[in-house]
């Protein structure tokens, strides 16, 4: 018994020295189903780094944001990989609060990350933060709704079409309305869908001064027509309407139309959660044949705070988790529809993602046509297409948010919500000291 | 007739009650009823009959493994009212038996950072624990999670002292009781049910508590706070493991709860009708 004990404990205590010696990594990340995925598939990457542990920190999006931003603003030194977006890259890397990926090793094949993707996460032509997955916006459809209605989608559509095919396909009766669109208060809600649908109005935050444009005659008819268009065809209590709302009506054969993020497409094709799977078409995101489309641009992406003592362990983990071979390894567990979308070209030339994934081409094209250095008709003096690349964006975009979901909510007008964000941009911009 | 329209009375206010209790429940048991639906029952709009898989259950332990914040929310919140009573009962002492003419605006004070927004002092405290080696440790969370309800078990504990005469504290000095037995011996006996309901409250307080738990943690420390935001998504529909997160979140502090919901109410009430 004794021996028994003694082996048991020396046993322990190796097991601890292990523990000890090995070398750990905490990451943050957001809780959907691709970072799910990859937790589970990690067993792979410690077979290969025996020497490298990882904890896992999984948060709600908003609370990651706050985590990460006091953490890495503060160098509190809590993670060393760490979950962002194409919002905070830009900023973060200018204040040298992330250390550039220059070592992800001889076989990432760099160059292979979708240009588009790679600018957003770029500063100064250095890679800051490597994409996990990427997203654009596109407009899913009901073919049959469609055909029902005598129209057949283009490709690439108009807003106007859009407005035809949406008060054609609306039977309130029966539940249906003709399009669902974000209506939820914050800038990365109804102010992510908004922002990009106004590139393609023509419209934009700022002129080259920095001088707020809500008094221009382009978001007058961009939040116009958003109003009008949701007043005749959209779902009830829209302006309460987010990513996840949407969702659930779409799937339940609620909307004829939704345009919102590429990555929904694999949640509205799986015929285990959704009614219409079958159903499905899509279409680029609309323009006003102006030049720009109403799409955005946004990736998770994997990043290294500048206070991580555990820099070349983190990057090896970056790296792993990025590369070409964990996308094979998803194929191989999960199939090739799993697979993180929108961040390798070789991904969108494989045949089989593409029999895997209809909405493969479409994606990759929605992602091509969103370039966030011009992301508007006009030019601009910020970086994002749907989001501006400064830190003052997320509080003065939550605010123009809650003014522009009033007016879908039929609380003020569209004169007076436009008004309002002027104000509320030039108060902004003048305490930022962008306007001198 | 008096006794028929009482009894008819009674069964008004029976059934009102019961109304009144179900609805306030109902968010509670529907996040319970969910959970034991897949997630495409779940968006199916309102039902109140699962199919009674245990699927997200066994989900929700696989992603996350349960019991290690379970163990941290019992560490943190017992550990942090312990602490709490360690320094209140003193301090409740001193200003029920010998208040002086501040004694007042310092419970008023105390009551007073109660209502000061946490997030106003984030990132001193972040700082602050940053600098002292506590973020991501049980011993710092209980240390705030001890000064964040102090206020309360203060206040609630000179309203219990209130109630028990000095004289009584005076007899046992006059038979020669130290300070620290008169404490421990004489007043806390007697106050027995205002300090185990004031324990109980404190308890639920620190289980629940979101900001800080969230915010000081990463992984050693993180409590079943930590453990349901995980399962919050905003790009996918996950309200089935979402409801089984939040169910095995609260079911122990419910359990606790409604075991002793008598020693809550009766400490709760303690002296509200004089």
């Amino acid at each position: 018994m004794k021996l028994r004990t003694l082996t048991l404990g020396l046993l322990s205590a190796s097991a601890l020295a292990f523990a000890a010696h090995a070398e750990s990594i905490t990451i943050a990340t957001v809780n959907n189903g691709d970072m799910v995925r990859m937790q589970k598939l990690t067993e792979d990457f410690t077979k290969a780094n025996p020497d490298i542990q990882l904890n896992w920190v999984t948060l709600e999006e908003n609370v990651l944001r706050e985590r990460v931003t006091t953490d890495i603003a503060t160098k509190g030194g809590q993670y060393d990989v760490m979950t962002i977006g194409t919002y905070e890259v830009p900023i973060w890397a200018k204040q040298s609060w992330l250390l550039p990926l220059d070592k992800l090793g001889d076989d990432y094949d760099a160059k292979d990350i979708i240009p588009a993707i790679a600018g957003g996460l770029s500063v100064d032509g250095k890679l800051y933060a490597a994409p996990f997955y990427g997203e654009s916006s596109f407009v899913m459809y009901r073919k049959d709704l469609m055909e029902k209605a005598g129209l057949t989608m283009p490709d690439a559509p108009t807003w106007d079409f859009i407005k035809q095919a949406a008060d054609k396909m609306t039977d309130r009766a029966n539940g249906v309305n003709g399009v669902c669109l974000r209506g939820k208060a914050g800038w990365g809600e109804n102010m992510a869908f908004l922002t990009a649908m106004s590139n393609s109005f023509g419209a934009r935050w700022f002129d080259e001064n920095w001088k707020p444009q809500f008094d221009q005659p382009e978001w007058k008819n961009t939040l116009q027509f958003y109003v009008d268009l949701m007043k005749a065809d959209g779902p009830e209590g829209a302006s309460s309407n987010g990513f996840n709302e949407n969702l659930a009506l779409f799937q339940q054969g609620k909307c004829g139309m939704w345009i919102d993020a590429t990555v929904a497409a694999s949640f509205v094709s799986d015929p285990k959660a959704s009614q219409v799977a079958d159903k499905v078409g899509y279409a680029l995101a609309p323009d006003n044949g102006l030049g720009k489309r109403g799409n955005w641009l946004w990736a998770w992406s994997l990043a290294i705070p500048a206070g991580t003592q555990k820099a070349d362990a983190a990057e090896k983990f970056v790296s792993w988790a990025t590369s070409k071979h964990y996308a094979e390894l998803v194929a191989s567990k999960e199939g090739w529809a799993n697979v993180p979308p929108g961040t390798r070209s070789s991904l969108y030339a494989n045949a089989e993602y593409q029999k895997a994934a209809p909405f493969a081409k479409m994606t990759l094209d929605s992602i091509n046509a969103a370039d966030p250095t011009h992301p508007t008709v006009k030019p601009v003096p910020y970086v994002g297409v749907q989001f501006v690349a400064i830190p003052e964006f997320q509080g003065l975009g939550t605010t123009v948010g809650q003014l522009f979901s009033a007016a879908l909510a039929g609380q003020s007008s569209v004169d007076d919500a436009l008004k309002q964000a002027q104000d509320a941009a030039t108060a902004a911009m003048t305490e930022g000291g962008y306007i001198k | 007739m008096a006794r028929s329209v009482t009894t008819q009375h009674k069964t008004i206010a029976t059934v009102a009650a019961w109304i009144v209790a179900l609805l306030i429940f109902f968010p509670i048991l529907y996040t319970i009823i969910t959970s034991f639906k897949s997630e495409q029952e779940a968006i199916q709009g309102f039902s109140i009959i699962p199919s009674g898989t245990f699927e997200s259950y066994s989900e929700v332990q696989a992603q996350s493994g349960y019991f290690k914040f379970f163990f941290n929310s019992v560490l943190l919140s017992v550990g942090s009212t312990i602490l709490a009573l360690l320094v209140a009962i003193p301090a409740a002492w001193s200003m029920a038996f010998s208040p002086t003419k501040r004694t007042k605006d310092i419970l008023m004070w105390m009551l007073s950072t109660k209502m000061m927004p946490a997030v106003a002092v984030l990132f001193p405290i972040y700082l602050i624990f940053r600098d002292t080696g506590l973020l991501d440790s049980r011993i710092g969370l209980m240390v705030m999670l001890m000064l964040i309800n102090l206020p309360i078990v203060v206040w609630m504990l000179y309203t219990y002292f209130r109630e028990i005469p000095g004289e009584i504290l005076e007899a046992a000095r006059m038979d020669g009781a130290s300070l620290w037995n008169e404490i421990v011996y004489v007043l806390t006996p007697m106050a027995v049910p205002g300090i185990a309901s004031t324990m109980l409250l404190n308890i639920i307080l620190a289980w629940n508590e979101a900001f800080w738990t969230i915010r000081l943690t990463t992984t050693e420390a993180a409590p079943l706070t930590a453990f349901i935001s995980s399962f919050s998504s905003p790009q996918g529909l996950f309200w089935a493991k979402l409801s089984a997160a939040s169910t095995l979140a609260i079911a122990p502090i419910l359990i606790m709860g409604w075991f002793s919901q008598k020693q809550l109410v009766r400490g709760l009430t303690f002296g509200a009708v004089k």
